[in-house]
């Protein structure tokens, strides 16, 4: 097993590195002059060469990069053109809203995902399998940000249930915080797991299918037993696969999420980064993201091993 | 997921039969042909152009008039969504041509090869799918501008490494066969067996794999539009259209229900019609049923 997640783990600081050279080189390409933007269009020549000079922007290509990259490492990821406030306070106050909200639409479609997959699995071509794969089929065709939208015209402005938009910050307590996140997390679970039951029931379907699924019924465990405890665990493995590039693509979708709520997350701060050139935070956030997704591969790598044992065996 | 790739011996007039019974393939047929036609009558014609503004109509409810509604510049919905259907199935159907286009030919290839250029291949689509989709479109705006094109391009990045694995694990499962031994036995080369052997056979698993790509296309290509970078005003979109609809939710809910059902409708009939392809032709999901 060591092997393996070796490899993995190689593999994962590989594409890493490679990620940190294509951003870097993106943002080398990209018009603007940082220095001259921070200055406005007054400044002279010389002040503007000065500051270059400052910001290590006239340095070789190549120390640059390594320059970045190493306070990548240690969260350094520099100045705010326009704030003036060091990157990492900027992303730390807007993680504070990414995060929990990928969190709870995560666990959101999670848990309607797999007793929805377990109950279409068991009852597969009947009635109840039917309706609910009908469902799914219709919510994976449903645009998240869309549904959003029907979301706060039926409970916020109809039902006056919940705010339209906006977020108090934690420090007004949890309650309202929470309560600001409820839409917007379920408009991003739902498509989800609209997704994940559809996986969740075909993995099924074919563990049932398996020799020792009817060895297990046949020395007389209960259907329910059989199919939660050997059945599900080793459906896991595409249902881990999908929650994995699921959580990538949550993290990605809070971006749009976040503009139809008018959110203050890591989204909204990138769209305003990009209108204002504010490119250190630009490659910042993108970078962040990658290493999340990144991370989050290699855990539902190292999860494989855990759920299958026969990985643990092979390299 | 297994992929079965051998077709058993079956005519013509066999597979046609029983897609005919396939309900999702024909419900999703049916949808399918039918967004596609109404794109292509918006050429010929429109109920109203969508380029004239009448400012007197503005917002108006849906009417024997106005089928739709009118959206906040007088313009008739309907009109703009048959536009707009223009618009979703040019930036999907280019993105999905980009990523058949490059990334089959080098699944096959990683798949003849194997080796080093197999691993190299894997790891720079790692690299790839480690940039969610709308992640990069963000960066290739922040470059480009936005824009239709650069939508697809964004779109069609993406599609590449999709298209890569797919067509690779395909082609994997296809050279230990006998008959591609026989044709390295008659002397054919890895590129003549990939064109002319390979190819054929992972060919359905390519068209149900874009089809599933061509609806994500379509759901990206409205994301996108929605928050700006994808097709510019004037050109109706229909991700733009529930943009210019959100702060216009209360008062004219039409504007926003209408686009969304257009999006919802086209992604419901290309994920029915792959399912059903991919029932047709896959014995395997067939017992399941």
């Amino acid at each position: 097993m060591t092997a393996y997640l070796l490899k993995r783990l190689i593999i994962a600081a590989l594409t890493l590195v490679l990620a940190s050279i294509v951003v870097f080189a993106v943002m080398e390409i990209l018009p603007g002059d940082p220095a001259r933007l921070m200055l406005g269009l007054n400044a002279s020549a010389d002040q503007v060469e000065v500051l270059r000079n400052q910001m290590g922007l006239n340095a070789p290509l190549i120390p640059r990069y390594l320059h970045w990259a190493g306070g990548l490492l240690s969260l350094d990821f520099g100045r705010s053109y326009t704030y003036s406030v060091p990157v990492i306070d900027l992303v730390r106050e807007r993680i504070a809203v990414s995060l929990p909200l990928a969190l709870i639409a995560l666990a959101l479609s999670t848990i309607i995902a797999i007793p929805v997959g377990v109950f279409s699995a068991s009852r597969q071509g009947r009635a109840g399998d039917t309706l609910a794969m009908g469902a799914a089929q219709l919510g994976v065709a449903v645009p998240n940000f869309w549904f959003a939208l029907i979301l706060i015209y039926v409970f916020a402005v109809w039902l006056r249930l919940v705010p339209a938009g906006g977020f108090p910050g934690w420090s007004a307590g949890i309650w309202p915080a929470l309560k600001s996140l409820i839409l917007p997390a379920v408009a991003l679970a739902l498509p989800q797991a609209a997704i994940l039951g559809r996986v969740a029931r075909s993995a099924l379907i074919e563990v049932l299918n398996e020799d020792y699924i009817r060895t297990a019924r046949a020395k007389g465990l209960p259907y329910r037993a059989v199919l939660w405890r050997h059945a599900l665990r080793n459906a896991m493995i595409p249902v881990l696969t999908i929650l994995g590039l699921q959580f990538a693509f949550l993290l990605a979708g809070t971006i749009i999420i976040e503009n139809v709520f008018y959110l203050p997350g890591l989204g909204r701060l990138i769209f305003q980064a990009i209108t204002q050139r504010d490119l250190i935070v630009v490659e910042s956030i993108v970078m962040l993201l990658v290493a999340a997704v990144i991370l989050i591969n290699l855990i539902v790598d190292f999860s494989y091993a855990i759920v299958d044992p026969r990985l643990r065996g092979r390299q | 997921m297994t992929m079965r790739v051998d077709l058993p011996e079956e005519t013509i007039a066999g597979v046609l039969a029983k897609a005919f019974g396939n309900r999702s393939f024909l419900i999703g047929l049916i949808i399918t042909s039918a967004v596609v036609a109404v794109a292509l009558l918006s050429f010929l014609w429109t109920p109203y152009d969508v380029t004239r503004l009448v400012i007197a109509d503005r917002t108006q409810a849906p009417s024997p008039a106005h089928w739709f509604g009118t959206d906040h510049f007088g313009r008739d919905i309907l009109s703009m969504i048959m536009v707009g259907a223009r618009n979703s199935i040019a930036v999907a159907l280019v993105a999905v041509g980009i990523g058949m286009g490059i990334g089959v030919p080098l699944g096959a290839f990683a798949a003849a090869r194997g080796g080093m250029a197999d691993e190299a291949l894997m790891r720079v689509n790692d690299l790839v799918f480690a940039f969610p989709a709308l992640l990069s479109a963000v960066m290739i705006t922040a470059i480009f501008g936005p824009g239709a094109v650069n939508a697809i391009i964004a779109i069609g990045i993406f599609n590449i490494p999709v298209f890569a694995r797919v067509a690779r694990a395909g082609a994997l499962a296809i050279w230990p066969r006998e008959f591609i031994l026989a044709a390295r036995a008659a002397g054919k080369g890895m590129t003549r067996i990939s064109i002319e052997h390979i190819l054929p056979n992972i060919a359905t698993l390519l068209l149900v794999q874009g089809t599933i790509q061509f609806a994500l296309g379509i759901l990206a290509e409205a994301g996108l539009s929605y928050v700006g970078l994808g097709a510019q005003p004037p050109m109706p979109s229909w991700g733009r259209m529930l943009f210019d609809a959100q702060t216009r939710m209360v008062t004219a809910p039409w504007m926003a229900i209408f686009p969304g059902m257009a999006i919802v409708i086209t992604v419901l009939g290309l994920n029915l019609l792959g399912d059903g392809i991919a029932d047709i032709l896959d014995p395997k999901s067939r017992r399941r049923r």
